[in-house]
């Protein structure tokens, strides 16, 4: 099997693009990672997106993307696991090259929450919950998140302000980011001040939907890796795992086995164990699920989660911003995750940079963990 | 409009018709194709009593087409006495505050338009605190 | 020969049958007459009632049907699947076409080989229900059939009726005598030709005809009709424990009342009106229903509906042996008119959309 690069990185500021399309947005991420490489001829386009078909009335994006950017010769289709979207294409791409079906692969998210306004998207955005028994009852994923954070809580006896480690963090990498939505630092009294989306969840316990696209381009060709002459990134492993879709169907709904599982399946690829990772970029599309992420990857004991994460100093948290402060651009995150690793594992994070950094895990969720999916990336020159 | 949709689950949300698996006795809401505890098929109606408690619940603020007008509203898992958890609105609780582990009980209220004052009325389960009595 | 013509006016079904079942279901929220007086600048003085009960933006005639007819199936203790007819009285059904007793049936369990419809007329939609009920198992073409009377009635913003116009419901199950909790003795209507109130299609609000809703209207019918009954029937005010008239106010069921002879302590636990409003086709049902909660074996009990239309629909029943163990089966209505959250006038254009929101 063949070894799996990263042989160019392309991404747009994250924001809301109002006079910015699909394909442009794409575009820009596309060409910009294409070029970094010397231009290869490209052998397939996986795409991750959530929201297209429904918001923007689009689907077969592959088609669209590649018709834009003057891609030719290619196959192509979008991947889909809900929030999850772009890791799911990311792992298209790792299984396609590592497979030696293909030798170039570009693989890009984008998305756009922007093409409908008012409470329609909100109803779009809860397509990753069970419609008819979840979504159908009134729910949206933030009071998903809501519930869970609620419960534990209560059941761990947490402070009111105990989850605001995590986007404090993520607010203060995203000053350094210059693609990132907020680039503000926040204080505990913001956090504590924040109006509540559903209660107890805060505006800062929640990540802003917004407008982005991102693309990697990957190869097993050592030379297209090379034409950069970035430090060189390798894709070490891939993995997924699925849960219950609805949160009611878990035993324990606090347990997020899907990140277990897949975190192990990765790491067990890679030969790897979680302490070698120098970065992890947790999923924090709501701060609760980075805590308990934190607590099914044996990080911290169930009910700690909340002060490992304020404590830790062991293993880089969301570098560039997270989905907090960078911005969630929903299916285009997973490759927002990969493009913003590369760029710390190449050494070139600027005022972010993890000294040093060398290995690094990054996970991405649909849902509250329904669906799980992990990389691990090493920098190996 | 989602008329075949809203039409297909009427027993689920009208009144909690789940399934029993015939194999290890387990109750199940809402039905699916395969029993989550043993594995094994699962087809007999069951239709569960609809006493349960909080387990867990959070106000919303925001929301999704056709409920804005209902905010704030209180949605909750509620863990049914017979073993399985669903996802709902709470309603009826006046000045009442919700705790985790308040028992409740089903009852079939209004969810909401398909699609505005045209559209189908979509009827449902919500929760409320049990009913004191005054005997 | 004149004595054989006249016994005809009573209907009575050849099969004795009574109320096998019985539940209601009353909304929590209440807004007290006192607001409705200070909003359109009124004296608190001036109103008709103490406070009416107002449906939550969740509830609608459907679902109050649900659960007063879950209330009484639970009374009545037979499979739902035996049900042979649903039948709901309303004059706010949720669809202006498409039934509300097909929701009820398939929430309740009623199977698919059912007679179902909906009725109207007025708030006498409900008793008409029971005497269909009545009819239908009576005539022996089934067993068991399901009758409601429910409104989640709609005034004219600073009319005199917004004092009064409620919502709630009551369901009954009818049956076989030898399984009712209250037989039927007979039942007997009464209806005319009478434009005292009335609602036009595409009109959000009803009409009235003002004091002409009084003594040609209300009291014609319903005087009448109890009149009749109780001559047909050989009997007098006195021979019944409970009476209970439709109850638009508190003032015209009392006047009423008095004028066929009843006393106050007959007619006080059927009467509601003073603290959930007008339920319209609820309103005798459900006073019937605050009357099964504490009857004893052995009482008579007369109920005159009356509807808008006009016409009433008199009911009289004696209760069995059997009330005292079904009773508990559901809560009682006394349970629903002490649940209460009370409101101003502002929730209340909300919760009655009667707000423009476009």
């Amino acid at each position: 099997m063949d070894k799996v690069y990263i042989a160019g990185i392309g991404q747009t500021a994250v924001g809301e693009h109002w006079n910015r399309s699909l394909a442009n947005l794409s575009a820009q991420a596309v060409l910009a990672a294409i070029h970094e490489a010397g231009d290869p001829q490209v052998d397939a386009l996986y795409v991750g997106n959530l929201l297209a078909a429904s918001a923007s009335q689009q689907a077969n994006l592959g088609s669209l993307i590649a018709s834009n950017a003057g891609l030719i010769g290619v196959e192509t289709f979008t991947a889909e696991a809900g929030e999850a979207s772009g890791a799911a294409a990311l792992r298209m791409g790792y299984l396609a090259v590592r497979s030696g079906y293909a030798r170039t692969v570009l693989v890009v998210g984008v998305e756009k929450t922007t093409d409908m306004v008012g409470s329609g998207i909100d109803s779009v955005i809860a397509e990753s919950t069970d419609y008819d028994f979840e979504a159908m009852q009134g729910l949206t994923p933030a009071a998903l998140a809501g519930l869970l954070m609620a419960r534990y809580m209560r059941q761990y006896d947490v402070p009111p302000d105990g989850l605001s480690a995590l986007p404090m963090l993520a607010h203060a990498h995203a000053v350094y980011n210059p693609n990132a939505m907020y680039r503000r630092a926040i204080s505990i009294d913001t956090y504590n001040k924040a109006a509540m989306v559903s209660d107890p969840l805060n505006m800062f316990d929640a990540a802003p939907y917004a407008d982005g696209a991102a693309a990697v381009l990957l190869t097993s060709d050592a030379e297209i890796a090379h034409m950069s002459g970035k430090a060189l990134v390798e894709v070490r492993a891939s993995a997924g795992a699925v849960d219950t879709l609805a949160l009611h169907d878990r035993p324990d709904a606090l347990i997020f086995s899907a990140v277990t599982a897949s975190t192990q399946k990765a790491l067990a690829l890679a030969g790897m164990v979680l302490q070698d990772m120098d970065i992890y970029e947790v999923w924090d599309a709501f701060s609760i699920y980075g805590v308990l992420s934190v607590e099914a990857n044996g990080l911290a004991a169930r009910g700690n989660g909340w002060r490992w994460i304020a404590d830790n100093k062991d293993m880089a948290l969301v570098t560039m911003g997270g989905n907090k402060a960078r911005g969630f651009p929903l299916g285009a995150a997973g490759v927002y995750q990969v493009v913003e690793t590369a760029i710390q594992l190449r050494g070139e994070a600027g005022e972010n940079q993890v000294e040093g950094a060398c290995n690094a895990l990054i996970q991405a969720m649909g849902g509250p963990a329904s669906n799980v999916i992990t990389h691990i990336l090493s920098r190996i020159e | 409009m989602e008329i075949p949709r809203h039409w297909r689950l009427q027993k689920q949300r009208y009144s909690l018709m789940g399934e029993e698996c015939p194999h290890c006795s387990a109750k199940i809401f809402p039905p699916r194709d395969v029993c989550p505890e043993c594995g094994g098929e699962a087809k007999e109606p069951y239709r569960l009593s609809g006493r349960g408690s909080v387990y867990s619940y959070t106000t919303m603020h925001s929301a999704p087409s056709d409920f804005e007008e209902s905010l704030p509203y209180t949605i909750a898992l509620v863990k049914l006495e017979e073993g399985p958890t669903v996802t709902a609105q709470l309603t009826d609780l006046g000045e009442r505050e919700v705790e985790i582990g308040m028992p409740v009980e089903m009852v079939t209220r209004r969810i909401k338009e398909d699609e505005g004052k045209h559209g189908m009325l979509v009827y449902g389960y919500k929760f409320r605190p049990v009913m004191g009595s005054v005997r | 020969m004149a004595e054989e013509k006249k016994s005809s006016l009573l209907l009575k079904p050849n099969r004795r049958v009574g109320i096998i079942g019985y539940g209601a279901y009353i909304p929590m929220y209440r807004l007290p007459a006192a607001e409705i007086a200070r909003v359109w600048g009124r004296s608190p003085k001036s109103v008709p009632i103490k406070e009416k009960a107002v449906p939550g933006m969740d509830e609608d005639t459907v679902t109050i049907g649900i659960e007063a007819a879950r209330n009484a199936i639970a009374r009545a203790g037979i499979d739902p699947l035996q049900l042979r007819a649903v039948w709901t009285g309303s004059e706010s059904h949720p669809y202006a076409v498409k039934p509300s007793s097909t929701i009820i049936a398939e929430a309740v369990g009623a199977p698919a080989h059912i007679q179902a419809a909906d009725l109207e007329f007025a708030c006498k939609a409900g008793s008409e229900a029971m005497v269909m009920a009545i009819a239908l198992v009576g005539s022996g073409m089934g067993n068991y059939a399901l009758a409601l009377g429910v409104d989640t009635a709609q005034a004219k913003p600073g009319d005199a009726l917004e004092y009064t116009a409620a919502a709630g419901g009551a369901a009954f199950v009818i049956g076989p005598a030898n399984e009712s909790v209250a037989e039927i003795e007979s039942t007997y209507s009464y209806v005319s030709d009478t434009p005292d109130f009335w609602r036009r299609a595409y009109q959000h609000y009803p009409e009235h005809g003002q004091r002409f809703t009084g003594q040609p209207a209300y009291f014609k019918h319903v005087a009448q009709a109890a009149k009749t009954m109780m001559e047909e029937s050989g009997t007098q005010a006195s021979d019944y424990t409970f009476a209970v008239f439709h109850q638009p106010n508190l003032k015209f069921p009392k006047k009423v009342a008095k004028s066929l002879g009843f006393k106050e302590e007959q007619i006080e636990t059927g009467l509601l009106s003073g603290v959930i409003g007008n339920t319209y086709a609820g309103a005798s049902p459900v006073g019937l229903t605050a009357i099964l909660d504490i009857a004893q074996p052995g009482d008579r009990i007369l109920m005159v509906s009356y509807g808008s239309g006009a016409g009433s629909d008199a009911l009289d029943m004696r209760v069995t042996d059997r009330i005292n163990e079904r009773r508990m089966a559901a809560p009682v209505t006394a349970d629903y008119i002490a649940r209460r959250v009370e409101i101003d006038y502002a929730i209340y254009t909300r919760y009655r959309n009667i707000l423009r929101m476009d």
